[in-house]
């Protein structure tokens, strides 16, 4: 998921408080307008930035292999997808915008490294196959989250994530493509897409967060409607659905623990390393650096482009109001 | 290859060669308006590719991602112009509004053309151009007449471009063949449009078009230096493996 480790707010003790409660346990949905709680405002507002800013930075690994797609037809696909990324991340803005925090704040926060984004994306894309693990299992473990959150208790985000959804199941199921059509192809297809599930596995079951047990500050999120499902409630489901595809593409799962268990009708599985997740979030992945510095230098570059046009809007306030 | 093959090609390489040079802004652009149209136009011309390598894939025993991904510089037809790098922002818009200046008299050409399928491919396509040439337009204006900045900005990249509106314009035998055949519009009519359209434009921009030499040759095969890298880039996967489908 694209919000990983949202740090929660308070909820008051208030009359208003518990009106806005009641409101949540009835299953109203909470329009802009409406009185909420700041800490509900705050946490929301975290929570679609992450979600927001992961959209854009995502852009980044996959935009890496646009011009060197190997087909025409993937070509196509690979640029409408980065589309719809980066329109996925402009209704995420707007819905933060709700909120009343404009998107040029965000930005800023994203670019000075103050806000976060999901740590998947400092992951490298080395090969074209990465570009089907993204979409498989990257887009893959998005829906997870998302799928839930389309019944979340803010009208807006709950919208965004309806028009997002149905993009997403496309990228994963045109993600799952590019993988099987390795494995069906030659010897060094099948090998690059087996050397891309090794890297990309953890760190997609990573994606959900850190265990239940050691995750901070959830309880009120679950309680306010803004986060729907446990972290390892969602990432036992990712196990469970990834598995049998990996199975029946003919891709071997690179965990020595995972096993279906009979009783629970769902897979163990072994523990990724968490060290390596917290040094991701914390900024010590393979391409952190290059994912803000990229940003920071397309902002940057854009100055003039941003300044001009305002110039340019400017000269014609003053055009009309002078007729 | 006949003028017919000859035509279909160089339309083709125009909108693949530009397409990949579109595609590089994906996550880099000055705001995610741009990220999002850059790659929506990056798309149609992939997809206008597909269709004019289609149309000769059986004439030239060639598959269309065989022609993209198996011929070297030498083979390849697009203009000068769409080669060029982003070199910033300015020049990727100039190279696309330049472009589109001559892309939408052809098409809507095209349109009435004696070939059903050409006539067929150009109904779609110019849909798609004339949203294109909306939006470089526009943009050209507001920032020729923006900032100082953004005025010298797009000035330089005026210069270093429209001597390369020479190979868009440049028309040879196999063009007069498919003229007198009814199959594409006559050069001297896209010629007048895109100087009416591109003086207009600039005009409002206040910005000069340069005079003194023109360049022309990738019509021809004969690129500029980029082209080599621009196609090592984008061959780079399927030449690693050319037994291999994707
Ligand atoms: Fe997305
Ligand atoms: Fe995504
Ligand atoms: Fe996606």
């Amino acid at each position: 998921m694209y919000a990983q480790m949202v740090e929660s707010g308070q909820a008051g003790t208030t009359d208003q408080d518990r009106a806005f409660q009641d409101k949540i346990d009835r299953n109203v949905r909470i329009e802009p307008r409406d009185w909420m709680p700041e800490g509900y405002r705050k946490t929301l507002l975290r929570q679609i930035g992450q979600h927001a800013h992961s959209e854009i930075v995502g852009q980044l690994p996959e935009g890496n292999w646009i011009t060197r797609a190997p087909s025409l037809q993937r070509k196509a696909i690979l640029l409408a997808k980065v589309q719809d990324e980066a329109g996925h991340g402009l209704y995420l803005y707007c819905a933060a915008e709700t909120l009343g925090k404009s998107r040029d704040e965000m930005t800023r926060e994203l670019l000075a490294g103050k806000a976060k984004y999901s740590s998947i994306f400092n992951y490298p894309t080395l090969t074209w196959a990465d570009i089907g693990m993204v979409g498989w299992l990257v887009d893959g473990a998005a829906i997870m989250n998302q799928v839930p959150l389309q019944r979340c208790s803010y009208g807006p985000y709950s919208r965004a994530m309806i028009r997002i959804c149905k993009e997403e199941s496309f990228h994963q199921r045109q993600g799952f493509d590019i993988v099987r059509t390795l494995m069906e192809g030659t010897e060094d297809q099948k090998k690059m897409a087996q050397d891309a599930f090794n890297r990309w596995w953890w760190p997609a079951i990573m994606m959900f967060g850190p265990p239940d047990g050691d995750s901070v500050h959830s309880e009120q999120s679950m309680k306010w409607g803004i986060k729907l499902n446990s972290n390892d409630e969602l990432r036992q489901k990712f196990v469970d659905q990834t598995v049998p595809q990996a199975e029946w593409l003919g891709l071997n799962v690179p965990d020595a623990d995972l096993k279906w268990n009979e009783e629970r009708q769902s897979y163990d599985f072994g523990t990724p390393d968490w060290d390596e997740f917290f040094a991701v979030i914390k900024g010590n992945g393979i391409c952190n650096r290059e994912r803000l510095d990229a940003r920071n230098k397309a902002w940057d570059d854009g100055a003039w482009f941003r300044d001009g046009l305002m110039a340019h809007a400017e000269k014609n306030t003053h055009k009309i109001a002078a007729e | 290859m006949t003028p017919f093959a000859t035509f279909c090609l160089r339309m083709g390489d125009n909108a693949l060669i530009l397409g990949q040079r579109t595609g590089e802004w994906c996550g880099h652009a000055p705001v995610l308006e741009e990220d999002i149209a850059f790659a929506n136009m990056g798309l149609d011309l992939i997809g206008q590719t597909q269709q004019w390598f289609g149309m000769i894939a059986e004439e030239l025993g060639q598959s269309p991602d065989k022609l993209a991904f198996f011929r070297g510089e030498r083979e390849y037809l697009n203009t000068l112009l769409v080669e060029q790098p982003n070199t910033d922002f300015a020049h990727a818009l100039m190279r696309q509004y330049l472009f589109d200046a001559w892309h939408l008299p052809m098409l809507e050409g095209l349109v009435t053309s004696s070939n059903q399928q050409i006539a067929e491919l150009a109904a779609k396509a110019v849909k798609e151009v004339r949203y294109h040439i909306d939006r470089s337009r526009d943009l050209i204006i507001r920032l020729g007449d923006g900032s100082d900045e953004s005025h010298r900005r797009m000035q330089d990249a005026l210069d270093w471009l429209w001597p390369f509106t020479a190979d868009l314009l440049a028309r040879d035998d196999a063009d007069a063949a498919l003229v007198a055949e009814g199959v594409i519009p006559e050069g001297e009519r896209i010629a007048t449009r895109f100087a009416q359209e591109t003086a207009e434009t600039f005009a409002k921009a206040t910005l000069t078009a340069p005079e003194g030499p023109r360049r022309t040759g990738g019509r021809t095969g004969n690129h500029s230096e980029h082209m080599g890298y621009l196609l090592a880039v984008m061959q780079s996967v399927p030449r690693a493996h050319p037994d291999a489908r994707w």
